[in-house]
């Protein structure tokens, strides 16, 4: 184990970490704000990446294929908020999640009925190919780092909306007081439907993104989804800073896992024995540190305000 | 109850009708659909009667699987000593997992439900020698020495039939207990079940490990019908259909799961069976459908039923 490979982790550990963090700010503030569950989140993150590799395909330009993902993904949750979840956010968790759930199987045949069951895969963007070299020995994938400054990009353009603008500050009266904000003659339906529909927007940027790196499929949505509601469930739910937190400490501490709990088994126990159970543990480490914060703190590292 | 008893009955005469039209894919059809029932059943009595949204039952179905399974790897095919086994195994981490998760509540509940469940599913996967990823199967079928064949179809049949039978009166009776007031009192209104002194955490608890070592019965029957144990057992779309039938058949309410396991899994079985493009895209229905339900039938079938009395 050599320090080259460790910042090297370090980095794929912030490249995911940051992908989680799109995912977990939409999903953070729809529930902070509107209090709905939504397991359907994942599927914006599919349909975003879909969309972009079926734009950059059509066209040859991956900037359209940004452009299409982006607004396509901010069409498709606009409307799944008018036509579906608008109705759910005065019923309880229990309704938000089959609901959400009914939506997920929904999203993923109607993805298998245009694009089919079988994986896409699609090339880096000409532009962002190759390596970088950071230091001596560290040559750094380009595409990689990209994700990586664009994430903490996205993370700064949050904090400065939801912190510094009137928007925001709507959005935080929202979500301390409905009947208030909307007697005081905001119309919290359309500040709703937009917040979901930018929410679902991150989670498209974070698919388009995926795309290059990961398969493209049906269903790719929920791999991503139950580890990005870890992220926010660690963090403190309804939470831009403890999404963020959440997201660096869980993308590291699952890179990590999957790149040295099995050789530092391998030094406590026979490297046999270390070799089955790594990969394993490795998998269980994130839901292992949720059920230790949530048996320590119940409502998160940074609960939000106001609930 | 002149309903249930007359479903109860006609369920009962199904070999008999299979045998009589020479149909005996119907008997193992409904034996699948029966033990998800006892599935649904088990979670109904937390979810339902307790409050407590568990994301994550799915878990006991593995682990009843698993413990057949495991057992009759190892050679041990005594049907008795399995279903100990599978009930105590199930019992044993529904304490446990309880124990932690019965802390938090609201949406943190169905999170940590749910992430134990993956723990647990992706130890499923790890363990190579039982066939990782791929699953593997079982050895042989339970063996109750002689008393009964679970390789009789129609036996089987028989004994799901009782067991689900009996636990739709073990349910009845816990929650018309002092023990079952108590859990639907802490649902309703925590703050005043502690103000007339009852702490409601030991009570949840006790709970839980009756759900969890219930739905263990329903994983042991479940390896025995189809033979064969994968981790799938244990995915979180299995837990988020043992949850949606309690709520297709309305949640709270004793006979709902079955009448909710009974319309999803038959529904599902007739969409998928179509031909062309509805049977190919046969979630997309059942998606639509699910949506459809939460969305309009709030109170689920059960509350369409005429004379159905709701205990929630």
């Amino acid at each position: 184990m050599n320090a080259t490979l460790v910042v090297e982790q370090v980095l794929n550990g912030l490249q995911f970490g940051v992908m989680l963090f799109l995912m977990a700010a939409g999903l953070t503030l729809v529930f902070g704000i509107m209090n709905l569950v939504n397991l359907a989140h994942g599927s914006m993150y599919m349909v975003g990446a879909y969309l972009a590799v079926a734009a950059t395909q059509w066209t040859g330009s991956y900037i359209a294929g940004i452009a299409l993902a982006l607004l396509g993904t901010l069409a498709v949750g606009v409307i799944t908020e008018v036509v579906a979840l608008r109705s759910l956010y005065e019923r309880d968790h229990l309704d938000q999640v089959l609901a959400t759930f009914g939506l997920i199987l929904i999203f993923n045949e109607l993805i298998a009925i245009v694009w089919g069951r079988a994986a896409l895969f699609s090339d880096i963007p000409q532009a962002l190919s190759g390596h970088i070299e950071l230091f001596t020995n560290l040559r750094y994938p380009v595409y990689r780092l990209a994700i990586i400054v664009v994430g903490l990009l996205v993370a700064l353009l949050l904090w400065y909306v939801v912190s510094r603008t009137r928007l925001g500050m709507l959005i935080r009266a929202g979500a301390s007081n409905r009947t208030m904000v909307s007697a005081l003659g905001v119309n919290i339906r359309l500040l709703y439907t937009a917040v979901f529909g930018f929410g679902a927007a991150l989670a498209g940027l974070a698919g388009l993104m995926a795309g290059p790196i990961y398969a493209v499929q049906p269903g790719m949505g929920e791999l991503i989804l139950i580890q990005v509601f870890v992220v926010i469930v660690i963090g403190g739910i309804g939470s831009i800073r403890g999404a963020l937190a959440g997201a660096v400490i869980v993308g590291m501490v699952d890179t990590m896992g999957r790149a040295f709990l099995k050789p530092l088994l391998g030094v406590l126990i026979s490297p046999t024995a270390a070799e089955s159970a790594g990969p394993a543990l490795a998998s269980m480490l994130i839901y292992l540190l949720m059920a230790v914060v949530l048996a320590l703190r119940p409502e998160g590292l940074f609960p939000a305000r106001g609930h | 109850m002149v309903l249930l008893v007359v479903g109860l009955a006609l369920l009962a005469l199904v070999p008999a009708g299979a045998a009589y039209f020479d149909q005996p894919f119907y008997v193992d059809l409904l034996r699948r659909v029966m033990i998800f029932a006892i599935a649904a059943l088990s979670l109904n009595l937390i979810l339902g009667y307790g409050g407590m949204v568990s994301f994550g039952h799915a878990a006991y179905l593995g682990i009843g699987g698993y413990s057949v399974a495991i057992l009759a790897y190892y050679g041990v095919h005594n049907g008795f000593l399995q279903l100990a086994v599978a009930i105590g195994a199930s019992a044993l981490v529904a304490l446990l997992i309880g124990a932690i998760s019965i802390r938090t509540s609201g949406i943190y509940f169905i999170m940590i439900t749910l992430a134990f469940t993956q723990m647990l599913y992706f130890l499923g996967i790890s363990l190579e020698e039982f066939g990782g990823d791929d699953g593997m199967a079982l050895a042989a079928r339970s063996d109750f020495a002689g008393l009964i064949d679970l390789g009789d179809s129609t036996a089987f049949y028989y004994v799901v039939f009782v067991v689900m039978v009996v636990f739709l009166y073990l349910i009845h009776r816990i929650v018309n207990s002092r023990f079952g007031m108590v859990i639907r009192a802490s649902k309703s209104n925590e703050a005043r079940t502690r103000a007339i002194g009852y702490s409601p955490y030991p009570y949840r608890l006790v709970a839980f490990v009756i759900a969890g070592a219930m739905c263990g019965v329903a994983g042991f029957l479940l390896v025995n019908h189809t033979a064969y144990l994968t981790p799938d057992f244990m995915h979180w779309t299995r837990s988020g259909e043992i949850m949606f039938m309690v709520i297709l058949g309305g949640i709270g309410t004793a006979v709902g799961p079955v009448l909710g396991a009974f319309v999803l899994l038959l529904l599902e079985d007739i969409i998928s069976g179509m031909a062309g493009f509805v049977g190919q895209h046969w979630q997309l229905f059942i998606g639509i459908f699910l949506v459809l339900v939460v969305l309009f039938a709030k109170r689920g079938l059960a509350g369409l039923l005429p004379g159905a009395r709701r205990d929630g």
